[in-house]
């Protein structure tokens, strides 16, 4: 008899440090069924962030190293020079990317790094405690905003999907949501799309994980994927804003 | 050995590296080592090499950090401002043991400063810039042969300690032409054998071992700890074998002066000059200027008079120049900053001037 479901040999047996509610554990696996799905976890190499995540490496069955703060895409883009053919990626949260590392990706972008960047966008700093983030929506109340995010005093929150896909060099950009089964099933499509530019060498590749953090947002898990639908939807629209003939 | 020609140091620098086998350089435009990224744009691709030129320092150090995270053997070069952006990159290759080769064409500071000639990187080479227990290898030539020699050695010392080493070379070494004989290439076997060297290196497991890591993150006290123990284990040994020093006419001396880089190649005027008006003056050159060649100042006879440290910094190196003379010896300082090279006259009445004499 076939079995319908395994354990993805890309994921490490451990238990995760992450939060109950949290979507890493979502967004690993499914990069990693993604990898091992095209026969290419042997060949690949990925690239963990300073946040919550930097951890991705406990979980991760592939060739990994950390990053100092925001310059995953930089690291990311000396690992290509030396592996030309490998599949290299980094995985950045919201304060690492869209913050303190933004330089980093929009250059790697505008190199059109063979490469690909999956982004966690959950609108607050997790590691932190729960600080405001570039992508933190306006009113919504951090550790540092306790009345809210305000537009005069913070602006509003930066859509890194759009201002990536303005660049030439990144050729597949797409948003997608841990919201829900039906979402989750999308956010593999893209990730397998995008391991696909890179594996076509085609250019610079980036998906943005919309995902929650109940934690820092004081909520429940459940309330947090409404939140994510009634709060970080409306905002961060999702779908493909960039695709290449040769994947679609 | 080829044959001697007349090269700027920093071509001459750039091609020492590419036949030291190195084949990935990460760099960013400042003055004054441009002739370096130039030279690597054009000469690293004939080689089956790449260059990248990085949007920051930042991005350069974190490139090269990519590289050799890898496997690679990479070569970095900035200045100082430069470099202080990069400490960053330092503090996390040496905490994650990756070995690279970084070149220091110093000048004037402190901020922007200006672009000639300086030495007051000194704090920023030894002590770093950087968090954390940790130390770069440094090394400081006094003339583009030397640099170019040393630059071989570089890479197998960052690869064999797995820690950066740093070349501090001064804008004037890095500006000027001098006869150099280059090395010659590093036979390609030895360099293909550079990654398999490498085990730790991040390559694709092609799902035949357990996956590499490279981390810098220990959240356990207990466990950075013993990491910290262990890289202190590599830095004595590093104290034990890595010291480099030159000395001349120590034994007859009665005022020792002590200078490293191009300094030193001036000191050395100021020796004939002072010797003209019947003073003795000898001279420790530091190569190492990390680890610090201490045990050089127990040759210096009891009879010398005074030690003078003479360098393009406010008296940086004197702190090490103290250390080594274990209060033995009055301790002076020559200097000029700014990016004025100091002369040979100027060396010579500081000398008289801590001597207290008038001849």
């Amino acid at each position: 008899m076939k079995p319908v479901f395994e354990y993805t040999r890309g994921m490490l047996p451990e238990e995760t440090t992450y939060c109950p509610g949290c979507t890493h554990g979502i967004a690993h696996r499914l990069i990693m069924e993604a990898l091992d799905e095209k026969g290419l976890l042997g060949e690949t190499i990925g690239v963990a962030p300073i946040g919550c995540s930097i951890l991705a490496h406990h979980y991760m069955n592939i060739d990994m190293c950390e990053s100092t703060h925001g310059r995953a895409p930089a690291i990311a883009t000396g690992i290509r020079r030396v592996h030309p053919d490998k599949i290299v990626f980094t995985y950045q949260g919201d304060g690492d990317l869209a913050s303190i590392g933004t330089g980093e990706i929009v250059h790697a972008a505008h190199r059109g790094e063979r490469i690909t960047s999956f982004f966690i966008n959950n609108a607050i700093y997790g590691m932190t405690g729960g600080q405001m983030a570039p992508t933190s929506l306006l009113g919504q109340k951090t550790t540092t905003s306790m009345d809210g995010r305000m537009q005069e005093l913070s602006g509003k929150p930066l859509r890194m999907a759009e201002l990536i896909a303005t660049i030439d060099g990144a050729v597949f950009v797409e948003r997608v949501s841990l919201d829900s089964p039906g979402n989750v099933r999308k956010a593999k499509k893209a990730i397998r799309k995008a391991i696909e530019v890179q594996e076509k060498k085609l250019g610079f590749g980036f998906v943005e994980i919309l995902s929650s953090c109940a934690t820092n947002w004081g909520v429940t898990p459940v309330k947090a994927l409404e939140w994510m639908r009634e709060n970080m939807i409306p905002y961060y629209p999702l779908g493909n804003l960039k695709s290449p003939e040769e994947v679609k | 050995m080829s044959e001697k020609v007349l090269m700027k140091g920093n071509e001459a620098f750039a091609e020492a590296a590419i036949r030291s086998g190195c084949r990935y350089y990460f760099g960013y435009p400042i003055t004054p080592q441009n002739e370096i990224p130039e030279y690597m744009s054009r000469e690293l691709p004939k080689v089956g090499g790449s260059f990248v030129q990085a949007e920051s320092e930042l991005a350069a150090i974190s490139m090269a950090y990519g590289g050799a995270v890898a496997g690679g053997r990479v070569f970095v070069s900035s200045s100082s401002p430069g470099i202080a952006l990069m400490q960053e990159g330092f503090s996390f290759l040496c905490s994650t043991e990756i070995p690279l080769v970084i070149l220091n064409v110093s000048r004037g500071g402190p901020g922007v400063g200006g672009i000639q000639p300086g030495q007051a990187d000194y704090y920023q080479a030894t002590r770093g810039g950087g968090n954390g227990d940790y130390h770069l290898i440094v090394f400081a030539p006094s003339s583009i042969q030397e640099a170019v020699d040393m630059m071989e050695m570089a890479f197998r010392v960052a690869e064999e300690y797995r820690n950066p080493v740093m070349i501090l070379a001064d804008g004037l070494i890095g500006q000027m032409m001098e006869p150099v004989v280059l090395p010659n290439p590093i036979p390609d076997a030895v360099r293909e054998g550079i990654l398999k060297a490498k085990p730790w290196a991040l390559t694709g497991t092609k799902e035949g071992r357990p996956h590499n890591v490279v981390k810098s993150l220990y959240l356990k006290p207990e466990e950075l700890e013993n990491r910290i123990m262990e890289m202190d284990l590599k830095y004595q040994k590093a104290k034990e074998q890595l010291v480099r020093y030159e000395t001349n006419r120590l034994e007859e001396a009665e005022v020792v002066l002590v200078a490293y880089g191009s300094t030193a190649r001036i000191a050395e005027e100021a020796m004939e000059l002072l010797a003209e008006e019947g003073i003795q003056a000898g001279l420790i050159r530091p190569i190492s200027l990390w680890p610090f060649p201490y045990e050089a100042f127990d040759k210096i006879p009891e009879k010398v008079k005074a030690v003078i440290s003479v360098e393009l910094s406010r008296g940086q190196m004197m702190d090490d120049v103290k250390i080594g003379s274990k209060g033995r010896f009055p301790v002076g300082l020559s200097s000029r900053v700014g990016g004025i090279l100091i002369t040979p006259p100027e060396i010579a009445a500081d000398v008289k001037k801590v001597l207290g004499v008038e001849r």
